[in-house]
């Protein structure tokens, strides 16, 4: 039996068709190029494709595809946010991820949980029941539990935090889900590729070409390429390509550090999230469980990972859950998290024509990824911010308008 | 463990030391228009480099300037904010 798998492997009577097609040469010229092949970048490349019919299209990437971000965040997919233009953007993304894997024809393990986010202070659960409230108001499953119903949902939960900061309650959110994030990147990479658009990975984007306020062409490792309309999805490097086109912006960089530990039979079903902790904790199919804090204290251009974050993040676990104590971690990692100073999002066009931004998602950016893309996709096409996006633009820096999402992940609050 | 040098307490963990971002200079608040001043409070230099940063030694609360590369994460020079101005004067 090995041997006739070994055969099976080795025949080319079955041969794997490659995910995408592989590219070589940038053409001279594209009808728009994307910088950035994250979950973002080629989402908007899918849905410019399937919805537009747009695809002399470029999505260039510096690594590896989904190699930013996309591949190195805790996937928590949710949309139980305290604003009301927070809530009904996530609610529609969460709306576009249950039919994914059906559209792309790809497993996105995309696994529906219930998500807890736990109060440890009476300040917390107040906060979580203003969260609640303005969630039922726009239809969004939310309400406030107590600590019984947390112990029926995780039996394993030590509730009482070794009696240092019981848990008093939580918010819970049924609809609260983890998907496989590369998958995503790889779902919304060949769908586009298919429809004939071209990702370019190994290509960096140096700077983008403007004559008279609007965009004429980028200029990359791989030569420069002229074109009218660029969507600029590059998370935590994105300040450095608006310093280029003299744009500034809010956005700080500080790395966000994440780590796994060694397989366990399954035992936690929902997604538990601690605020004051510092804990966000959820268990693949795999059987990992996989964990991150919060943001790390200070700016860093950099995706080094420190020892201080593994054990500040083990203590705060084994205070939810003690009998944890044997448990390996096997790996950590850190991603650059583009945060704003409201814990909302940058979205849609600047004070350059042909200049588009997708930006400041932070620590919560991959839940949003199918509904930026489809956003951003409608905002290049026609040159109009998307209704969704209207709140999210450059501009509310200038005039104070900032939209103070405190429902963010991995901030405190 | 990484190693911070307070210029009082001389190395001690980071772990003990607050950080509290780029030095940069605060248009006159009165004369100020209002771009500028939206600009100063919520704008940032997020281009990796040499910084000149505040930071806090928590447990002695002593306020003092470091230089950064925020690329590396090498810590290059602190000194005391009166040693700057000396440096300038
Ligand atoms: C540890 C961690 C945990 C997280 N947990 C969650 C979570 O649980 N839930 C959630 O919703 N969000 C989470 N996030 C946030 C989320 O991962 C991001 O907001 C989201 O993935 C951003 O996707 P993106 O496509 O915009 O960026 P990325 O995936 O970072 O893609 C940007 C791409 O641009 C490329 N690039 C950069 N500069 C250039 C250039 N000059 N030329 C060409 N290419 C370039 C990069 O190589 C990269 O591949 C987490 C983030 C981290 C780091």
């Amino acid at each position: 039996m090995p041997l006739n798998l070994l055969k099976f492997a080795l025949s080319k009577a079955h041969p794997e068709p490659a995910m995408f097609t592989p590219r070589d040469r940038l053409k001279p010229s594209y009808d728009a190029v994307i910088i950035g092949a994250g979950g973002h970048g080629l989402a908007a490349a899918y849905y410019l494709a399937r919805d537009y019919g747009m695809t002399n299209v470029a999505v260039l990437e510096k690594g590896y595809l989904g190699g930013g971000n996309t591949g190195r965040n805790t996937t928590i997919i949710r949309s139980n946010y305290l604003t009301p233009e927070g809530v009904k953007f996530y609610d529609e993304s969460v709306r576009l991820w249950q039919d994914l894997s059906q559209e792309f024809d790809l497993n996105l393990f995309y696994s529906n949980r219930g998500h807890f986010t736990l109060a440890h202070t009476d300040a917390s659960l107040r906060t979580m029941r203003w969260r609640a409230e303005v969630n039922k108001h726009f239809g969004i499953a939310s309400e406030l539990v107590g600590p019984e119903e947390i112990q029926k949902a995780c039996p394993q939960m030590d509730v009482s935090c070794g009696g240092k900061a019981p848990v008093l309650g939580a918010l819970y959110h049924a609809p609260g889900s983890i998907a496989r994030h590369d998958a995503v990147a790889w779902g919304y990479g060949r769908g586009a590729d298919q429809r004939g658009v071209e990702i370019h990975q190994q290509t960096e984007v140096f700077g983008i070409q403007t004559k008279a306020g609007k965009v004429t062409g980028v200029q990359t490792s791989k030569g420069e390429i002229a074109t009218e309309k660029v969507l600029c999805a590059v998370a935590g490097s994105t300040p450095r390509l608006l310093h280029g086109l003299g744009l500034r912006s809010p956005l700080y960089i500080h790395p966000l550090q994440a780590m796994v530990s060694e397989p366990m039979k399954p035992w936690l079903d929902p997604i538990i999230v601690s605020g004051s902790l510092h804990v966000y904790v959820s268990q693949t199919a795999r059987g990992e469980l996989v964990m991150g804090a919060s943001l790390d204290p200070y700016e860093l251009h950099s995706t080094r990972s420190t020892l201080d974050f593994v054990e500040g993040l083990c203590a705060h676990m084994l205070e939810l859950f003690p009998f944890l104590s044997h448990v390996k971690i096997v790996r950590q990692w850190a991603g650059m998290a583009d945060m704003t100073p409201d814990f909302a999002p940058i979205m849609g066009k600047t004070e350059i024509e042909g200049f588009y931004l997708d930006a400041g998602w932070g620590t919560w950016g991959f839940k949003a990824t199918p509904i930026c893309g489809k956003t951003m996709a409608y905002t290049l096409v026609h040159d109009r911010n998307h209704d969704l996006i209207q709140d999210f633009s450059l501009d509310r820096f200038k005039t104070f308008a900032l939209v103070g999402e405190k429902g963010a992940a991995s901030v405190g609050h | 463990m990484k190693i911070m040098t307070c210029p009082i307490n001389g190395p001690r963990p980071i772990t003990e030391f607050a950080y509290g971002g780029e030095v940069r200079p605060m248009p006159d608040p009165n004369t100020v228009d209002d771009a500028t001043w939206a600009a100063y409070i919520y704008n940032r230099n997020s281009i990796p480099g040499i910084k000149q940063e505040w930071w806090c030694h928590v447990p002695s609360n002593t306020w003092f300037i470091a230089e950064r590369n925020t690329l590396t994460d090498e810590i290059l020079r602190t000194y005391l904010y009166a040693e700057a101005q000396e440096g300038v004067a």
